[in-house]
């Protein structure tokens, strides 16, 4: 299918003994807003962490535009959850939305003038030019989240995974990102999001991916979002799959090996 | 006058002995100050600890195979299973449940219960070479020599040249490895290497200062240069330069007096630096902070002033005295006064006759106090579902903080109200 952008097979990804994703499988359509919601511990983060290749599959695997990662990594841009990072690295804001031009440039190569022009037009894309020189700590919370945005948007990849973007900010924030996200879609880009609030859940995606660590649903925002499959996803079965894997985590089940 | 002779001394090289010293521990301190910046960064503070503990071993066994007290094969045992304890770490984070601080600390003593229990074996086994071995426990800089020196310029300049070379690889794991390895970056061989160097400089200290002190060499230096700047290389710099001076003035120190142990003076200069930049360090430091909070108080004092003075004005009182203010908000006659003189300095009131009145400049600046507080009240009702007694308070220590930029963004927020929830009419 040429309007396949990513495509997970049979993935599984367990922490120790616990899975953490288990037989997910499926596929994202190309240049639509995407949300991958859940319960808390239900694996969304892991899905974004083994389609970018920082947590390695159990078992399965992931692929984008139909290739492996390596092959596509330089379209693709990863925007990790802000809570996992230390703000208070001594760092500036423009030192981090540098880093996304790295890919390019290498480890040792120096940033050329159109780098620079392409780190300040992505910091005025998300409004936060003026603080070009200020140091992370002393960011906002929408503050540090737009300057992630930032260095996503110099990668100039067509793939956008985004770790929780709206967690944690300000009301004026969230506001900026989803009309910069609708501009992205407009000109072509394919974003995937993990998201928490269900409430905003209709607004802002074409298309969801239902995960309870198996895949509960995947496909269009007005065919998956029922009561039904939330049902599934949020309460009543989840108990046994949770069960389940407490069973495997405490007495060294055998699970799937490779 | 002791002082000045020890000075001149220690300056004038003529004592040979010390000046190798002297410059050694010097080179030795800079060496790990800079490559400790990293450990630091990666919050692997203790990780330091751990290595320095974990050669012991190396060095008693590369002493059992050989027989022979050659730095090489000290340096080579050090630096294996200084290496192999770091592995173990990383290894058994990611296969068990343990916390972090369990592994480092376990990892921690059955390195040194080994090293210490090879080490009571090989004195009692009554080789006349082992003497001076549990030098390794405490250092024993004193006895440095050209080679040393030869040794630790080496290292030190290793470590230069790697850092300035993977300076954006180290930074970049340090900061955030998850997006390092995103991006498609190596970061396995980048934290190998990284934890390469660390290991070298700790086997290579160790002999100086000893396992126990060694970990300070790495941290602190990094720990004080934080406090001094919010650059990477500026880090860098400050850190090996703590470490280079403390290593000149601890040996200095424990030359002048008798029998006083070179490493830990060492360490306890390197403290002091640390110390003092904590103190005085520019934005973060101690007394910078309480400069700011000094100087918000002022702020404060200032702006509630001549909100009581527009106030008064606003009620038609033409003539405000002292007096007055003091009535209508309780200030305290001197502090009042202080405040008064203050205002009067920089051109927001004038004081003829124990009257106050308020200038253009100063009329501006208090309704510019008054619409934050009015602004901020609407916003809390607003927002915040608060009953209407409580706004007062609340905004009373908030319009203080309100930067301009805020305050625009409130006011759009808002809509550009005309009045507060208790009707009073907003001055723009």
């Amino acid at each position: 299918m040429s309007d396949t952008i990513i495509e997970a097979h049979n993935l599984t990804v367990l922490y120790g003994r616990k899975p953490a994703l288990w037989n997910v499988d499926f596929e994202l359509p190309k240049k639509k807003v995407i949300g991958i919601m859940g319960p808390n511990g239900s694996g969304k983060s892991t899905l974004l962490k083994s389609i970018m290749g920082v947590v390695e599959p159990t078992s399965g695997f992931t692929k984008i535009y139909n290739q492996e990662l390596d092959q596509v990594r330089d379209r693709v841009s990863y925007v990790p959850q802000r809570q996992e990072i230390d703000w208070d690295f001594p760092a500036s804001v423009w030192d981090i939305v540098s880093m996304g031009r790295f890919q390019k440039r290498g480890l040792f190569k120096k940033l050329t003038g159109e780098d620079k022009d392409i780190i300040t037009d992505s910091l005025q894309k998300v409004n936060m030019l003026g603080y070009a020189k200020r140091q992370i700590s002393q960011l906002s919370g929408g503050q540090q989240q737009r300057v992630f945005l930032a260095r996503a948007i110099a990668q100039q990849g067509d793939l956008f995974l985004m770790d929780e973007p709206f967690a944690g900010v300000d009301i004026a924030t969230e506001e900026m990102i989803i009309s910069l996200l609708k501009d992205m879609k407009d000109a072509g880009k394919t974003l995937v999001i993990v998201h928490h609030d269900l409430h905003t859940a209709q607004s802002y995606f074409d298309h969801l991916v239902l995960l309870n660590t198996r895949l509960i649903a995947c496909g269009p925002t007005n065919e998956v979002f029922t009561d039904q499959i939330l049902t599934d996803t949020y309460g009543g079965r989840l108990t046994t799959i949770s069960k389940i894997s407490q069973e495997l985590e405490n007495k060294e089940f055998p699970i799937r090996h490779k | 006058m002791q002082f000045w002779e020890n000075i001149t001394t220690f300056f004038s090289a003529e004592n040979y002995t010390l000046f190798v010293v002297s410059l050694g521990s010097g080179i030795l301190c800079f060496a790990a100050g800079v490559v400790g910046t990293f450990t630091y960064l990666r919050k692997r503070a203790l990780i330091g600890d751990v290595i320095s503990h974990s050669v012991l071993p190396g060095v008693a066994i590369a002493f059992m195979l050989t027989g022979v007290k050659n730095p090489i094969y000290f340096l080579t045992g050090a630096i294996i299973s200084g290496l192999l304890s770091i592995w173990i770490v990383d290894f058994v984070q990611a296969k068990s449940k343990l916390k972090p601080d369990t592994i480092l600390a376990l990892t921690l003593s059955v390195f040194f219960g080994v090293g210490i229990v090879l080490l009571t074996r090989i004195q009692h086994s009554g080789v006349a070479a082992q003497s001076g071995l549990d030098s390794f426990l405490f250092g024993q800089a004193a006895s440095m020599g050209i080679f040393d020196v030869k040794l630790f310029s080496a290292i030190a300049v290793i470590n230069i040249i790697c850092i300035t070379v993977f300076l954006r690889g180290f930074s970049l794991v340090s900061f955030d490895e998850h997006y390092a390895k995103g991006l498609g970056f190596n970061i396995s061989i980048l934290k190998s290497f990284l934890a390469l160097i660390t290991v070298i400089t700790v086997a290579i200290g160790v002999q100086a200062v000893g396992v126990v002190l060694m970990a300070a060499l790495l941290i602190t230096p990094a720990a004080g240069a934080r406090f001094l700047t919010n650059s990477i290389p500026k880090m860098l710099a400050f850190a090996g330069l703590f470490g280079f001076l403390s290593g000149l003035i601890g040996v200095f120190i424990s030359y002048s007096g008798t029998g006083m142990p070179t490493g830990p003076w060492i360490v306890v200069v390197l403290s002091i630096f640390a110390l003092i930049a904590i103190l005085f360090g520019k934005k973060k430091g101690v007394f910078a902070r309480m400069r700011l909070r000094k100087s918000n108080n002022v702020k404060i004092n200032n702006e509630n002033v001549l909100k009581d003075i527009y106030k008064l004005a606003d009620k038609g009182n033409n003539t405000i005295s002292v007096q007055d203010l003091i009535e209508k908000e309780k200030h305290s006659l001197s502090k009042l006064k202080s405040t008064l003189n203050r205002l009067e300095a920089t051109d927001y009131i004038d004081q003829v006759r124990g009257l106050v009145i308020l200038s253009d400049k100063g009329r501006i600046a208090a309704r510019e106090v008054i619409r934050k507080h009015r602004l901020w009240e609407i916003y809390l009702s607003k927002y915040f579902q608060l009953d209407e007694d409580h706004l007062h308070d609340d905004a009373e220590g908030i319009e203080h903080v309100i930067t301009p930029e805020i305050e625009k963004e409130l006011i759009k927020l808002l809509d550009r109200p005309k009045t507060d929830p208790h009707q009073s009419e907003i001055p723009y």
